[in-house]
C-alpha cells in the first residue's frame, strides 16, 4: 500500500481494507486447522483441550491458540491460552 | 518418461477445467503429445470446454471396465496436433473409478503420451482423490478469495499425505500454485488478496497468475480453450504457465492495473 493510498484512506476516513481482513482471517483459521505438515490429530486435540479447560475455568475458545512449528530442529507445540479475568476480588 | 499432472483445487468454480484445457493445449502446441483426462464422473464438462462434446462415444469408465479400448475412447482434438481428450462418463457412479483401474489406464496412456493432464472434480471425495493419486506434479488452482485459499491448503495437505508418491515415500509431488481470476485493479484498492498474500499463506512456488477476463466465458461459449485467444492477456498468461512448467524463465505479467485509468482513479475516486 503506497503512501498516497494510505493518505487517501486517511482523508476519507475509510475502514481497514477487506483484503487485509481476509489475509488475517486466513492466517488465523489455517493455524487453527493445523495446516499442512501438522499432525492430523491437531484439531481434535484442540477441542479436547478446550473441553478440559472448560471443566475448571470458562475459557473463550477463540482465545485458545495452538501452533505446531519447528524450532532449533525440534517439533514444537505452542499453546497460548488467555484465561478470563477473575470476577470479584480484583485479580 | 511420461508425466502425470493433476489440476486440482478443492473448491469448485475456480477454473480447474478452463486451466486443464488451456494447459494441455499449450503443452501440445509446444510439440508434446498430451492427453487430458476428465475425472469428474457424472458431471462431465471438459468435453464442452474442449469443444468435442458431440464426438464422445466411449468414456474413461468404459475403458476402465474393458467395454472399450483406450484408442476408441480418446478423442483427437480438431485444431491441435498431439492433443487428445479422454472424457468422463456422464451416467456412471464415481465408485467406478477404482485405484487399480485408474492406474491401469494411466499406465497405458504413459506408453503413448509425454504428458497426461488430470482434470480433477471439486471436493475431496473419490473422484478428486483418484485424480491426484498418481500425480507427479500438481497445478493447484486458487482464486484470491478466502474459501478458495483455505480449500487449496487442504488439497495440498492431501497431496502430501494421500498421493501415491506420499504413500510410497517417493519424491514428493511437484506442487505449483496457479492463481486465477486475478484482478490487479481490485488488489490495488485493497479489495482482493494479492499474489504475495496468497503465496505467503500457501507457501507453494507460483507458476502463474491468470487475470480475470471476459475471454474465458467467450472461449467456453465457443468450445475453444482460451489459450487460443491470441493477443489476449489470459491466453498469454496460460502460454507463460506452460513455458514455466517446461522449465523456461518467464517474468510474471499482468500483475499491474492498466496504467490508463490511473489518474482518473486517483482524482475521480
Amino acid at each position: 500500500m503506497s503512501l498516497i493510498h494510505s493518505l487517501i484512506d486517511y482523508l476519507r476516513g475509510s475502514k481497514p481494507k477487506s483484503a487485509s481482513v481476509a489475509r488475517e482471517r486466513l492466517q488465523v483459521i489455517l493455524a487453527h486447522e493445523g495446516g499442512r505438515g501438522a499432525p492430523e490429530y491437531l484439531p481434535q486435540l484442540r477441542q479436547d483441550l478446550i473441553a478440559v479447560l472448560c471443566k475448571y475455568v470458562p475459557v473463550d475458545p477463540e482465545q485458545v491458540k495452538m501452533h505446531v512449528g519447528r524450532h532449533d530442529g525440534y517439533d514444537l507445540l505452542e499453546l497460548d491460552i488467555v484465561l478470563p479475568e477473575r470476577a470479584g476480588n480484583g485479580h | 518418461m511420461a508425466t502425470v499432472v493433476v489440476v486440482t483445487s478443492g473448491k469448485g468454480g475456480v477454473g480447474k477445467t478452463t486451466s486443464s484445457a488451456s494447459f494441455a493445449t499449450g503443452l501440445a502446441l509446444r510439440g508434446h503429445k498430451t492427453a487430458v483426462v476428465d475425472f469428474d464422473v457424472g458431471l462431465r464438462n471438459l468435453d464442452l470446454i474442449m469443444g468435442c462434446e458431440r464426438r464422445v462415444v466411449y468414456d474413461f469408465i468404459n475403458v476402465i471396465q474393458g467395454e472399450a479400448t483406450l484408442r476408441q475412447a480418446l478423442i483427437k482434438d480438431k485444431h491441435t496436433e498431439n492433443l487428445f481428450v479422454l472424457p468422463a462418463s456422464q451416467t456412471r457412479d464415481k465408485d467406478a473409478l477404482t485405484e487399480e483401474g485408474v492406474g491401469r489406464v494411466l499406465d497405458e496412456l504413459k506408453q503413448e503420451f509425454d504428458y497426461i493432464v488430470c482434470d480433477s472434480p471439486a471436493g475431496i471425495e473419490k473422484g478428486a482423490l483418484m485424480a491426484l493419486y498418481y500425480a507427479d506434479a500438481a497445478l493447484v488452482v486458487t482464486n484470491p478469495e478466502v474459501s478458495s485459499v483455505r480449500d487449496s491448503d487442504r488439497i495440498l495437505g492431501i497431496l502430501q499425505a494421500k498421493s501415491k508418491r506420499a504413500e510410497t515415500g517417493a519424491e514428493p509431488v511437484r506442487e505449483h500454485l496457479l492463481i486465477t481470476r486475478y484482478s490487479p485493479r481490485r488488489v490495488e484498492i485493497g479489495e482482493m488478496l494479492s499474489v504475495e498474500d496468497v503465496q505467503e499463506i500457501l507457501r507453494v512456488p507460483l507458476i502463474g497468475v491468470i487475470p480475470e477476463s471476459e475471454m474465458v466465458l467467450q472461449a467456453s461459449n465457443s468450445g475453444d480453450p482460451v489459450i487460443h485467444a491470441n493477443g489476449h492477456d489470459v491466453a498469454e498468461a496460460y502460454r507463460d504457465v506452460v513455458s514455466r512448467f517446461l522449465g523456461e524463465e518467464r517474468p510474471m505479467r499482468f500483475l499491474d492495473p492498466d496504467k490508463k485509468g490511473f489518474f482518473k482513479r486517483l482524482f475521480g475516486g
